[in-house]
């Protein structure tokens, strides 16, 4: 499975014109986005029936380098602007590609509310424990003690586990993998394009220049020893001690259901109205 | 689906719902059915006295005419969904006040860089901060015209009456449509909690626009760019295979990002400023009274406009030639027209609900040989005809 040529994937979902990216060397991005398009490639998805969606940062400039309907707004507030969408166009599906600052510091609210309202929509999160494109501050997603450029001496703040806050703000499709999962990863964003209701698939990404050269993790390979030794499988999790998990990143499926979306519900509500109130 | 609001059935529906004929209400219901009879069919918004009425309406009535309702979770995210919305062809809206329209500069700026049409209704109350929430006021004349950061081009209208506002509402979209940009209702909390009669007209009378779409794949190739001479592009609307970048950072008449060559910066920035000036009559309105042999002229806007005309009919009995001018469109500014009567009278007074923000707009185009002054008042209450009036007899 999954044995396109990336050339090919390349051809045929990116924009010629905006390559080469502006990922650097080492970052995770890239491969992010070719497992979202493998995954609409395996779906058989036409491009017209896509829209992309981003806030920004690094990851947010993903929407200008597909060749889809896109949408590069505001920072943070990309879920904001796909709600509009979705609830205007509910045929139209909806992939927002968003980072770990814009998801859970500026977008925070958003983010909660739109998956309190299952809105329809998929968010691949690029989580990098940093503000990559402003030069490396901490973010609400660095790990306690790990550096950026706004915290010198080692964050003394206590990180968001998003997808932990995604299963708890009521998702209806929730995994996370580090970017070097990479079959996990595809199927788990095949599972959650096709999933109605909020889906998100969030991946422990490498930012070596922004991140890792701070916290003496000069190279991807560095970035990957250490994913591979912060990270648990949530089915041995489960076995594990609160003790045991200090300082532990979960990865696996952390949950999958079905309930109602927004636009299920909108439908809903509107009939609801009419036999309220007896129009037509 | 994509609404217009012009087609049969819609026009059916409002006539069945919203028989012709007079109704009583306030400001705030006036402006939401303008907005369902200029065809908007999405509002998002988030409760704020005293613009919540419109929401309240809205939130009634849109299922009705198969339009989307949604509460968002701030301000912030109620014009960036109506700008999302806008994206798909269904006619937008969001309303708030002073401290909501605070909240929304940032995406107002992205509606502009992104030339999407919105209606922003700022029903304006007494500030700063949270001031006096239940009061109106006039204060936000500069936050809809320099609000948003860098260098942008604005449409702001300011209606005087209940009826007013539903007419300027329609009016509001009509632009924002046709121009492909949004556009601010300046409306205040005393018109938007006021109750009068105002008549709802046959929806065959409303005359409304819809945005230019694309004619074919290759002027779809350039929604950012001047496909036709008048300097507004057509709209690719999402999902019709366009593949059409939006963004909010500079970019190149087709869509794509460019921030690093200034000639693209400068022709885009350049192109969105144009374009109001040459749609100036589209967008320009006012009303004037008794302007052909003024000796004094009051310029005034908004809830103000009204007891301003009421002290000009007083003074005008009592042989004053004074002249009431009021802009309805308030940015742009009517500018040339203040010239053109400032050399024709020897004294300009600008009442308004605030301690002078339309007044400075005039200073511009006046001399420093005419008197100008202003007649302001704040605290919520608004101004009198006998407190224009004295102020007339006195200058």
């Amino acid at each position: 499975m999954y044995l396109k040529l990336s050339y090919e994937i390349r051809d045929k979902y990116l924009r010629k014109d905006m390559l080469p990216t502006i990922f650097c060397p080492g970052c995770g991005i890239g491969s992010v986005l070719q497992y979202t398009l493998r995954a609409i490639d395996e779906l058989g998805w036409s491009k017209d029936e896509v829209v992309w969606v981003s806030g920004i940062g690094c990851s947010s400039r993903v929407p200008g380098f597909v060749d889809f309907d896109g949408l590069h707004t505001t920072h943070g507030r990309a879920l904001a602007f796909a709600t509009g969408i979705k609830m205007a166009r509910p045929d139209l599906k909806v992939i927002a590609f968003m980072g770990d600052g814009d998801t859970a510091a500026i977008g925070g609210n958003h983010f909660i509310h739109a998956i309190r309202r299952n809105l329809d929509v998929t968010v691949i999160l690029i989580n990098n424990f940093t503000y990559g494109m402003t030069g490396g501050q901490v973010a609400p997603t660095t790990l306690k003690g790990l550096r950026g450029t706004t915290a010198p001496y080692g964050s003394f703040e206590n990180p968001f586990d998003i997808a932990e806050l995604a299963v708890a703000a009521g998702a209806n499709y929730v995994a996370r993998w580090t970017v070097f999962n990479y079959l996990q990863g595809i199927n788990s964003i095949k599972k959650a394009l096709q999933k109605k209701g909020f889906s998100l698939v969030e991946f422990l990404s490498p930012c070596p220049i922004s991140f890792g050269r701070r916290n003496r993790m000069k190279t991807a390979p560095e970035l990957i020893k250490w994913y591979n030794k912060i990270t648990v499988p949530i089915s041995k999790a489960k076995k594990m001690s609160p003790e045991e998990l200090e300082g532990k990143i979960i990865i696996g499926e952390f949950v999958d259901r079905d309930r109602p979306s927004l636009d299920e519900e909108y439908e809903e509500y509107k009939k609801r109205a009419k036999k309220m109130m007896g129009w037509e | 689906m994509i609404i217009r609001g012009d087609e049969p059935e819609q026009i059916d529906l409002l006539k069945k719902l919203y028989p012709k004929g007079n109704y009583f209400m306030q400001g705030d219901e006036a402006i939401a059915y303008g907005a369902i009879f200029a065809g908007c069919r999405f509002y998002a918004g988030y409760p704020i006295t005293p613009a919540s009425e419109i929401a309240e309406t809205m939130a009634r009535e849109l299922p009705k005419v198969r339009g989307y309702y949604i509460q968002m979770e701030d301000e912030i995210g109620s014009i960036a969904a109506i700008i999302g919305a806008s994206w798909t062809g269904l006619k937008s809206m969001t309303a708030t006040s002073g401290p909501g329209f605070s909240l929304m500069q940032e995406n107002l700026g992205y509606a502009i860089m992104t030339e999407t049409p919105i209606v922003v209704v700022d029903v304006q109350r007494s500030g700063p901060s949270t001031g006096q929430a239940t009061k109106g006021a006039q204060g936000d004349f500069f936050q809809a015209r320099w609000g948003t950061h860098g260098d942008h081009p604005i449409v702001a209208i300011s209606p005087i009456s209940v009826e007013d506002s539903f007419w300027e509402t329609i009016r509001a979209f009509n632009i924002s449509e046709k121009l492909r940009i949004p556009v601010v209702l300046l409306a205040d909390g005393v018109i938007g909690h006021t109750r009068e009669q105002i008549r709802i007209p046959d929806p065959e009378e409303v005359e409304i626009v819809y945005r230019k779409l694309p004619k074919n794949e290759e002027e779809a190739k350039y929604p950012f760019g001047d496909v036709d001479g008048s300097l507004i592009p057509p709209m690719p609307l999402f999902g019709h295979g366009y593949f059409t970048h939006v963004t909010g950072s500079t970019h190149k008449e087709t869509g794509l990002r460019d921030v690093y060559t200034p000639e693209v910066h400068i022709k885009l920035v350049n192109r969105l400023h144009k374009k109001i000036e040459k749609h100036e009559k589209d967008i320009e309105k006012w009303e004037e009274y008794f302007t052909d042999d003024m000796e004094i002229l009051v310029i005034s806007w908004g809830v103000s406009a009204r007891p301003s005309l009421g002290a000009v009919l007083k003074a005008r009995e009592e042989g004053i030639k004074v002249g009431l001018f009021i802009p309805k469109t308030v940015h742009p500014f009517p500018g040339k027209k203040v010239k053109e009567f400032a050399k024709r009278v020897r004294a300009i007074l600008v009442p308004e609900m605030n301690l002078g923000q339309l007044i400075l707009e005039v200073q511009r185009y006046v001399n420093d040989d005419i008197i100008l002054k202003g007649v302001n008042k704040i605290g919520g209450v608004p101004l009198t005809v006998e407190e224009i009036l004295r102020e007339i007899r006195g200058v």
